[in-house]
C-alpha cells in the first residue's frame, strides 16, 4: 500500500465531485425553499379541491380546452355544485390575478414551460404594457 | 312443474314490457344528464346573406373589417405578403371568377365585395388537415382549434377562396389593441374567420354584422324556415363563390 495517500485522496475527490449538486444546492439554500405560490385572499373556493388542483390542474385545463373548442360545452360543474365558465383568463385569472406570483413561481420551480401564454393574454400584463 | 302456452305468453309479454320500460327510462336519463350547452347545434346551420347593393353604397366603409380586427386580435403586419385577414374586400372579377361577362357585370367588375370564410358544407380544408385542427361543427361552422395547428398550411392550399392566413411572424407586437378576452395566435399557426363562435355562445351575433350600419349582412339559421336568411334567399336570387367546386359555401350574395 505504497500509494495509500494517492488512492484515498482520489476517492475523496471522486466523492466530492459526484455529490457536487447536493453541496451546491445546500450552499445556495435552494433545496429547502418551496415555490411558494401566492394564493388569492379574496376567494376561498376553487373549481376543484386544492390537492387535485396541485397535481392535476393541467389535465383539467386540457379537458376544458377540448370541451370549449371542440365540443361547444362552455360551463363546468364543480365538485361543490357551483358552475363556472371554462375560461383560462376569464375564470382562473379572475381570482389568481397575479400570474407571475402564482403560475410562474411553481412552473419555474418545477422547470416546466407551458405555452398557454403565447396566445392567451394575462390581463395584468396587457394593462401594464399599455401603460 | 308445467307451464301452459297461455301462461308462457303472459310472462314473456310482461318481461319484454319491463325491458322496454327500463330501456326507455335509461335513455331518458342519459339525455337528461347531457344538457346541451351553448345552443342546440344539431338543428342549426349558420349562414350569412350579403346584399352587395347595400354594401356598395359607401365604398370606403370598412366598419365590418375594423370590428373583426378588434375583437379577434388580428395583427396588421403592413407587408401584404404577411397579411392576416378574416374578412376583406376583393373586386367582383376576383371574388367570382367565371361569373363575370363583358356587359352585365361591367358596373360591378371592379367594385369591392366583402369576402370571408364561406363555412362550406363540404369543406376541403377540413378534409386535408392532418391533425383535425380544423373541423366542421354540427351547426355548420368550420372551426379552428389553434392548439392543434402545426402550421403545415395544407388547408391554405385546399381552400379555393383564400380564406386562410398564416402567421409568418409573431403577431403580438403587431396588434394595435389587445383584447384580453380573446387569445392571440402565435407564429406558425393558420387562422381564419370562425363566424364569431365565441360571440354566438354568448348569444350575440357576429361582430361584422353588428358593425354594419347599412345592414348589408344578415346572419341566421338556415334550418329555421322562418329565419331572415331563409326569407331573403326565398325572395331574391343569390349567387355563391365558385359553386362549381362543390364546396357548398354558406355565404350568399344577393343579386
Amino acid at each position: 500500500m505504497r500509494d495509500k495517500g494517492l488512492i484515498f485522496a482520489g476517492l475523496v475527490f471522486f466523492l466530492v465531485l459526484i455529490t457536487f449538486p447536493v453541496w451546491y444546492d445546500l450552499a445556495a439554500g435552494t433545496t429547502s425553499k418551496g415555490p411558494d405560490p401566492k394564493l388569492p385572499t379574496a376567494e376561498k373556493d376553487c373549481v376543484a379541491p386544492v390537492e387535485y388542483m396541485r397535481t392535476s390542474h393541467m389535465d383539467l385545463l386540457l379537458s376544458w380546452r377540448d370541451q370549449v373548442v371542440r365540443q361547444d360545452r362552455l360551463t363546468y360543474k364543480a365538485f361543490d355544485g357551483k358552475t363556472y365558465d371554462m375560461r383560462l383568463t376569464g375564470t382562473c385569472l379572475k381570482c389568481h390575478t397575479n400570474k407571475e406570483e402564482f403560475c410562474d413561481r411553481c412552473h419555474a420551480y418545477a422547470g416546466v414551460a407551458p405555452y398557454c401564454w403565447e396566445c392567451h393574454i394575462d390581463p395584468a400584463l396587457a394593462q401594464r404594457s399599455r401603460g | 312443474m308445467s307451464i301452459d302456452r297461455r301462461k308462457f305468453l303472459g310472462v314473456a309479454a310482461g318481461a319484454s314490457a319491463l325491458v322496454l320500460a327500463g330501456k326507455a327510462s335509461v335513455d331518458a336519463l342519459a339525455i337528461g344528464s347531457q344538457p346541451k350547452q351553448g345552443g342546440t347545434l344539431a338543428n342549426t346551420r349558420w349562414a350569412m346573406v350579403i346584399d352587395p347593393s347595400k354594401c356598395l353604397k359607401d365604398k370606403g366603409c370598412t366598419a365590418c373589417i375594423a370590428a373583426c380586427d378588434k375583437v379577434h386580435n388580428i395583427p396588421d403586419f403592413k407587408n401584404p405578403k404577411h397579411a392576416v385577414k378574416w374578412i376583406w374586400k376583393e373586386p367582383f372579377k376576383d371574388a367570382f371568377p367565371g361569373q363575370e361577362d363583358e356587359y352585365t357585370t361591367e358596373q360591378y367588375k371592379d367594385k369591392p365585395f366583402i369576402l370571408m370564410c364561406n363555412h362550406c358544407n363540404n369543406p376541403p380544408c377540413v378534409r386535408v388537415c392532418p391533425t383535425q385542427a380544423t373541423f366542421r361543427r354540427e351547426d355548420g361552422i368550420v372551426m379552428m382549434d389553434w392548439h392543434r395547428c402545426i402550421g403545415c398550411r395544407y388547408c391554405m392550399a385546399a381552400c379555393p377562396y383564400g380564406s386562410r392566413s398564416f402567421n409568418w411572424l409573431d403577431p403580438r407586437p403587431h396588434i394595435a389593441h389587445l383584447d384580453t378576452d380573446f387569445p392571440t395566435r402565435t407564429k406558425g399557426v393558420v387562422e381564419k374567420c370562425t363566424f364569431c363562435e365565441e360571440r354566438l355562445a354568448r348569444g350575440e351575433g357576429p361582430a361584422c354584422v353588428e358593425a354594419c350600419e347599412a345592414k348589408a349582412m344578415v346572419f341566421g339559421n338556415l334550418d329555421d324556415p322562418d329565419s331572415e336568411v331563409r326569407q331573403l334567399l326565398k325572395a331574391r336570387f343569390s349567387i355563391r363563390r365558385n359553386p362549381e367546386l362543390g364546396t357548398q359555401p354558406e355565404i350568399y350574395y344577393l343579386v
